[in-house]
């Protein structure tokens, strides 16, 4: 048992899908602490790239934008969005990390609007990048807080796509084939996606916390994987690399 | 002919047609031409109230922060602003409502910093006609317009909202039967892009990531380029594989050191948070927010004047050390 927040726990739980050897695709926040966390602790040759250009840095700081120097710093290549984007498009990355306001069952991401497109409660920055990433990377993962205000049945704009309306539907609009959503962690779970129907299921619950925990906070029926299993919670290691090298100033973990 | 299978219902803002932009390109100078001037004359000479304006950089990275503030000085008007990985830039325009009309991929949101809070009542206001794309279908739109032909394809948007408030089209492909999004090409009429170095005719150099301004310099009608220091052509001439924009695309040189400020210039200096987390505060109120941007925008003559309001050489300093990850408070001497 040790000692840790949800923040922590999140981050740990995200890290551990990052293999070494794989290719990454980050923002920053959350996501780019656990990439962090990944290369710190067991992926040293992970391949980390932002979509302004930088290409596998060595990250000496969290980045406070997804173009600032702190991207690049030590990097192979200074390069640019199309060479970044292109590599993503052309099947050389992995995983992409997102986030999002609105999520559903079937991973897409509302980034774009709260209510109605022409007459918006809310406007938010639109896709961004984050289009692209969920259009080209072979696995998209999402760390986001279990909210049913933020899982909901049917998001308000589709701006960056999941399974869209289900099986087959990505390809059948012309996205590149076979990949697509593949975890959503949250800070009580994490989750993936059932292979027949692509609707999101419960793989692991963070300790502490039950299916029902994560029902409640779900707007929508979740499904769950054949065993579902605690979470392994992070190890002492994984804590004091999060704490001392890649947040010490507590700007993510601290929220 | 392709046949379109389905088209997104956004306005296109620009016209793609590439014999009309090589009509255009047929007309620019190729003369190597002195092309030092004020930022203050070049926004009054290559904007023009209506332009189709864009801005280099990404997100408060190495962006032109003293043309946004001097198109806001000279209420340029009826702009249409392409929401490319725009951040500080897009916060300073919309606090002028210098445009009324915005290509989006990314707008309001300063990343990790949270949504600016008058950029969010300006585009919620009505005022601003907008077209839904992401960065990097606008990035393609600069790559086609830059290589001189009228679209890009690519796997983006399909199956999207996104795509439905686009102004893209899909076909499918002649060799593969794949669907594919074709992005229309885009020549802005003014594009502003920050540098490293400079000489006098335009020719550019950028260090580190160069996000889309090689496309962006390329497909934009006309240029004006900021920046942090002039060099003799000479340097230019030492390593040509270091120029990142020729001259001939270039209308307008103007030197403004620290030109990226409150935004990071990589090698040079880092975002100063705190001014940017003023912008934010400010803006919460109105009025407030209008007090703050007679202060630092209506009222300075210059980019200058503003930086001294911001601190100066003083804050440059701090910045600097923070972009060099040197700690200068560790030493003995206190």
């Amino acid at each position: 048992m040790t000692d840790h927040n949800t923040m922590e726990m999140m981050i740990c739980a995200a890290a551990r899908n990052l293999e070494d050897g794989s290719s990454v695709a980050v923002g920053t926040g959350a996501p780019c602490a656990a990439t962090m966390l990944a290369q710190k602790a067991y992926a040293p040759n992970l391949v980390i790239i932002f979509e302004a250009g930088g290409v596998a840095p060595l990250l000496p700081t969290m980045p406070i934008s997804v173009g600032d120097s702190r991207t690049f710093y030590k990097a192979v290549m200074a390069s640019g969005m199309c060479d970044v984007m292109e590599t993503i498009q052309r099947g050389m990355v992995d995983y992409s990390f997102l986030g999002g306001a609105q999520i559903d069952m079937y991973g897409n991401l509302n980034s774009t609007v709260i209510g109605d497109y022409a007459h918006p409660k809310v406007r938010l920055p639109g896709s961004g990048g984050a289009n692209d990433f969920g259009s080209f990377a072979w696995r998209i993962m999402v760390i986001t807080p279990q909210d049913s205000r933020r899982f909901v049945e049917k998001v308000d704009f589709i701006s960056t796509p999941g399974y869209l309306h289900g099986p087959g539907a990505r390809e059948e609009a012309g996205l590149c084939r076979n990949s697509g959503p593949y975890k959503v962690i949250t800070n009580m779970s994490v989750m993936g996606y059932d292979p027949e129907s692509k609707r999101m299921r419960v793989e692991s619950i963070h300790k502490g916390h039950s299916f029902k925990d994560v029902q409640d906070n779900t707007g929508f029926e979740l499904l769950q994987a054949p065993k579902v299993v605690e979470t392994p919670e992070p190890t002492p290691d994984e804590l004091r690399i999060l704490r001392e090298e890649v947040d010490p100033n507590r700007y993510i973990i601290g929220r | 002919m392709f046949e379109v299978v389905v088209e997104g219902s956004g306005p296109l803002f620009a016209d793609p047609d590439a014999d009309k932009a090589r009509e255009f390109f047929r007309t620019k100078t190729r003369a190597m031409t002195n092309k030092i001037m004020t930022v203050k004359e070049a926004v009054e000479k290559f904007v023009h109230d209506g332009d189709y304006l864009i801005t280099g950089g990404f997100g408060a990275d190495r962006i032109p922060a003293a043309v946004c503030h001097e198109i806001v000085r000279q209420h340029k008007k009826d702009l249409i602003f392409a929401g490319h990985t725009s951040t500080h830039d897009f916060q300073i325009l919309a606090a002028g409502e210098v445009f009324n009309r915005c290509d989006i991929a990314y707008v309001i949101g300063l990343e990790a910093r949270g949504l600016s809070p008058n950029g969010r009542r300006y585009m919620e206001s009505g005022k601003v006609e907008s077209c839904e794309w992401s960065n990097y279908a606008m990035a393609c739109r600069l790559k086609a317009a830059a290589a001189g032909v009228s679209f890009m394809p690519a796997r983006n948007l399909m199956g999207t909202d996104t795509f439905k408030h686009s102004a893209a089209k899909v076909v499918e492909c002649p060799f593969t039967g794949e669907r594919y999004i074709l992005h229309p090409a885009l020549w802005p009429d003014v594009a502003a892009i920050h540098v490293h170095e400079a000489d006098v005719y335009g020719n550019s150099r950028i260090k580190g990531i160069s996000v889309a301004d090689v496309e962006m310099a390329r497909a934009a009608k006309r240029l004006i380029i900021t920046t942090e220091r002039l060099v003799p052509n000479d340097v230019i001439r030492q390593d040509p594989s270091a120029t990142a924009i020729p001259f001939y695309q270039v209308d307008a040189v103007c030197e403004v050191p620290f030109g990226s400020y409150p935004g990071n210039m990589a090698y040079e200096y880092f975002s100063d948070e705190d001014h940017l987390k003023l912008w934010m505060k400010v803006e919460k109120d109105p009025e407030e927010f209008q007090a703050f941007i007679d202060k630092y925008i209506y009222g300075t003559a210059d980019f200058n004047e503003y930086l001294q309001l911001c601190g100066g050489l003083a804050r440059i300093n701090q910045l600097r050390a923070e972009e060099y990850l040197i700690d200068t408070e560790g030493g003995g001497g206190k």
